[in-house]
């Protein structure tokens, strides 16, 4: 076999060193010599490019040439039949495997995908040789591919039977069908290679993917399988879904779930040897996996999910196809996947259902609900204690910054942003003497706030048998995430037994000065 | 139907759930010797026992969802598969992952896909049952909650109203007070009583043996056989309890690894 890796981009090589080696001798110094590498670099770019341009590329070759103006138009404006059509089969191919990736990501198969595209290799080694052995054409498209499908089913039927008849689990038995069966289908190339029969050149590109030797036709196979499956999964969604999310159920309301199963893993292997092609099998499963997982960031709901899922894909597939058309010299699956990762990061940190973003955007909205809900409280405390030692007949007199210091432990700097915001927000308003006094409003939000706090703090030392003095902290916890529904429970437990606790409960615990500066210190 | 042929004579063909010397290996290695038991119509039914004593599978052996070593299991006369509309299952709660992208109305409507058949779409006429059904267990207004975002009890409570939707005759329900905190303990135990009411026929999974003579009015003691199986009255005795509880049966257990060798 002549390379499954490397051995063209070194052919390529071969050659242009042939070209220069002539004109060595005629130079001595060192200086000339330098010069000589130097204008021999110059030269070694052009040269060597023309000569692969009919040599078959490499992975490892990483010059690219740029596509000129005129080719970008013409790809990006789907000017080409060829390139329409390719480009449209992507995208169907992309969203065909974004709806079945979907079932396999919530079935927790994510690697089945991974398996099944590697135990395609023999497949296409093998029906080459049968349909070049029997006169035709060895590289018959249709051909190739349902050898790789058959090769593809064998392979998740040993997924299935050695999971079944032996105590190994599903990675073990992954693992094995995986490579057992590459290593069988680099070994078919390698032995066609030696055969001599048929134009086997080519074979390889499944392995990496190209869409630029794709034909229309191959398109239209591609879109029109992915269709179907994409409509299957559209009728079996009730059951797929019931399928991934209890398997015990489903079998008990009498569903097959051992040919749900394998109709799943069926589509999976026929999307992935329809991406053959133009993924290649390498990468085929990143189609299958990262679309499904960005997804996830997006919704909480199976049918937006899959919705998103497909559409990641498609824009991977149609993307993908169009950039490796524009630059032949990449390898289509590394730009899909490239795209669908990239997309990935994207839906991690922007998604709104679980992403990094509208996570700390509500955890920062949190952060300020509680702060600001500490200064009313500590501003209602140090006046309720205030009224008492000191019978003054506001009971909300103004509360000046150095009071406000001593009841928790906050920075200078905080403080002041948090009576800034207060302020903003209309619940205290700046008095004479630099002190701070409630708006009618804020009066209001603060009792509330001191209110659950306390009911909290009642239930905690009355229901949980926590000591008084410890409450305090752990009501603090909790009274800024209380729903509505739960105040409400507990207003009507804690009322049916203390009938006269009042509007505002009595604090369970010292909250006079000192208590207050303890807990400031914690 | 053969298999209902065969269920001994001394069985009646009335019962709504009839094991007959159903044992249950995992591996070959048997987990439950020779159960043989006919449950009454409209009872609530306790299976007691210690860990590891075989009641999850009990149940799992006669939904079909393990298979049996040996013996047959009838409902109401006639084979689990012909009879599977009659029968609402509630699995553990441990068994699913709660971090799957559907609301709780979509689990509840699941109950329902039995009936609805391949292919076909859900409608609206069945989301309302579910919704009936999660206003049953007080759950109405999670109806739209992402599951994650429920409570151990909420979450128990979703699986009994998938079972409710059901509209079965037989209730199989794996520990279904598990983990849940005492109000919604207290709710599921009523529910079940209600069930029990319009002459269903719940068997119940429990591991708490301070309520058993509470909820209960028929049990079944277990421990890798059917110790005891009777009225709670009955079978609620000191010496049942400790012949159940009083550890594992060694040389049956010996035997089972044998087997399995």
């Amino acid at each position: 076999m002549r390379a499954i890796l490397n051995v063209w981009g070194c052919a390529g090589m071969r050659k242009t060193q042939n070209l220069s080696t002539p004109t060595r001798p005629y130079f001595h110094t060192p200086i000339l010599s330098l010069l000589f590498l130097i204008v021999v670099t110059l030269f070694f770019v052009p040269v060597q490019a023309e000569a692969e341009i009919d040599s078959i590329r490499s992975i490892t070759d990483t010059r690219l040439q740029m596509p000129t103006w005129d080719q970008l138009i013409r790809v990006l404006t789907l000017r080409d039949y060829n390139t329409r059509v390719v480009v449209l089969g992507t995208l169907f191919l992309g969203s065909a495997s974004g709806v079945i990736g979907t079932f396999m990501f919530l079935r927790k198969r994510a690697l089945v995908g991974d398996a099944a595209s590697h135990a395609a290799l023999p497949g296409i080694g093998l029906a080459f040789i049968v349909m070049a052995s029997v006169g035709g054409d060895g590289k018959y498209l249709p051909g190739l591919l349902l050898g790789a499908f058959i090769s593809g089913l064998i392979g998740m039927g040993f997924i299935l039977l050695i999971r079944h008849f032996t105590r190994l689990k599903e990675d073990a038995a992954l693992g094995i069908v995986l490579s057992v069966f590459f290593g069988l289908g680099i070994s078919i190339l390698g032995v066609i290679q030696k055969m001599n029969i048929g134009h086997a050149a080519g074979l390889e590109s499944f392995i990496y993917g190209k869409t630029a030797s794709m034909l229309a036709q191959d398109a239209y196979l591609m879109g029109g399988a992915a269709l179907v499956v994409t409509l299957l999964c559209g009728l079996l969604f009730k059951e797929f879904s019931l399928l991934c999310f209890d398997q015990d159920f489903a079998c008990s309301q009498g569903w097959p779930v051992l040919f749900l199963d394998t109709l799943i893993m069926a589509l999976v292997v026929a999307v992935t040897v329809m991406g053959l092609q133009a993924v290649g099998l390498i990468l085929m499963v990143a189609l299958l996996i990262i679309p499904p997982a960005a997804a996830r960031f997006w919704t909480h709901h199976l049918y937006k999910m899959i919705f998103i899922s497909a559409a990641i894909g498609s824009a991977s597939g149609l993307l993908g196809a169009a950039l490796s058309a524009l630059v032949p010299r990449l390898p289509a699956g590394a730009i899909i996947v490239l795209i669908t990762s990239s997309i990935f990061l994207m839906s991690l940190v922007f998604g709104p259902a679980r992403g990094v973003l509208s996570r700390s955007i509500e955890q920062w909205t949190l952060n300020r609900k509680v702060a600001s809900q500490h200064l009313l409280r500590a501003m209602y405390e140090w006046a309720e204690i205030h009224k008492n030692t000191q019978k003054s007949d506001d009971p909300l007199k103004g509360m000046t910054i150095r009071d406000l210091f001593g009841v928790r432990s906050w920075s200078h700097k905080q403080l002041k942003r948090i009576l800034l915001r207060a302020q903003r927000q209309g619940m205290i308003y700046r008095g004479g003497d630099r002190t701070y006094h409630f708006t009618e409003n804020g009066e209001w939000q603060s009792k509330r706030v001191v209110r659950n706090h306390r009911l909290w703090e009642l239930y905690l030392v009355t229901h949980a048998d926590i000591a008084p003095s410890h409450v305090d902290r752990d009501a603090d916890q909790i009274e800024h995430v209380l729903e509505r529904s739960m105040v409400d429970k507990l207003e009507k437990l804690l009322l049916s037994e203390h009938p006269n606790i009042g509007v505002i409960p009595p604090s369970p615990h010292d909250i006079g000065s000192k208590g207050l500066k303890q807990r400031s210190r914690k | 139907m053969k298999a209902s042929q065969a269920i001994g004579s001394e069985h009646s063909s009335t019962a709504p759930v009839s094991i007959h010397d159903m044992t249950v290996a995992y591996h070959r290695k048997p987990v439950l010797w020779d159960v043989d038991f006919d449950a009454p119509e409209g009872k609530l039914i306790g299976i007691i026992g210690p860990n590891g004593a075989g009641k999850s599978t009990m149940i799992k052996a006669v939904l079909d969802l393990i298979p049996k070593a040996s013996g047959r299991v009838s409902i109401y006369g006639k084979p689990y598969k012909r009879q599977r509309r009659l029968v609402a299952y509630v699995p553990q709660r441990e068994t699913v992952d709660w971090d799957f992208p559907v609301h709780a109305l979509d689990v509840v409507t699941m109950g329902r896909y039995g009936q609805i058949g391949w292919c076909k779409p859900v409608t609206r006429a069945h989301k309302d049952q579910a919704m009936a059904a999660l206003e049953r267990v007080g759950m109405a207004d999670y109806a739209r909650r992402q599951i994650s975002q429920l409570s151990g009890g909420q979450q128990q409570r979703v699986f009994l109203a998938r079972a409710l939707v059901q509209e079965a005759q037989i209730y199989f329900m794996d520990e279904p007070s598990s983990g849940v905190d005492a109000a919604t303990e207290k709710a599921i135990i009523t529910l079940l009583q209600d069930l029990r009411s319009s002459n269903k026929t719940v068997l119940v999974v429990h591991h708490d043996l301070q309520t058993v003579s509470d909820y209960f009015d028929y049990l079944i003691l277990l421990n890798m056989r059917i110790v005891a199986a009777g009225s709670t009255r009955d079978v609620f005795t000191k010496e049942n309890l400790h012949k159940t509880y009083g550890g594992r049966l060694t040389l049956l257990d010996e035997a089972a690894q044998a087997i399995a060798r």
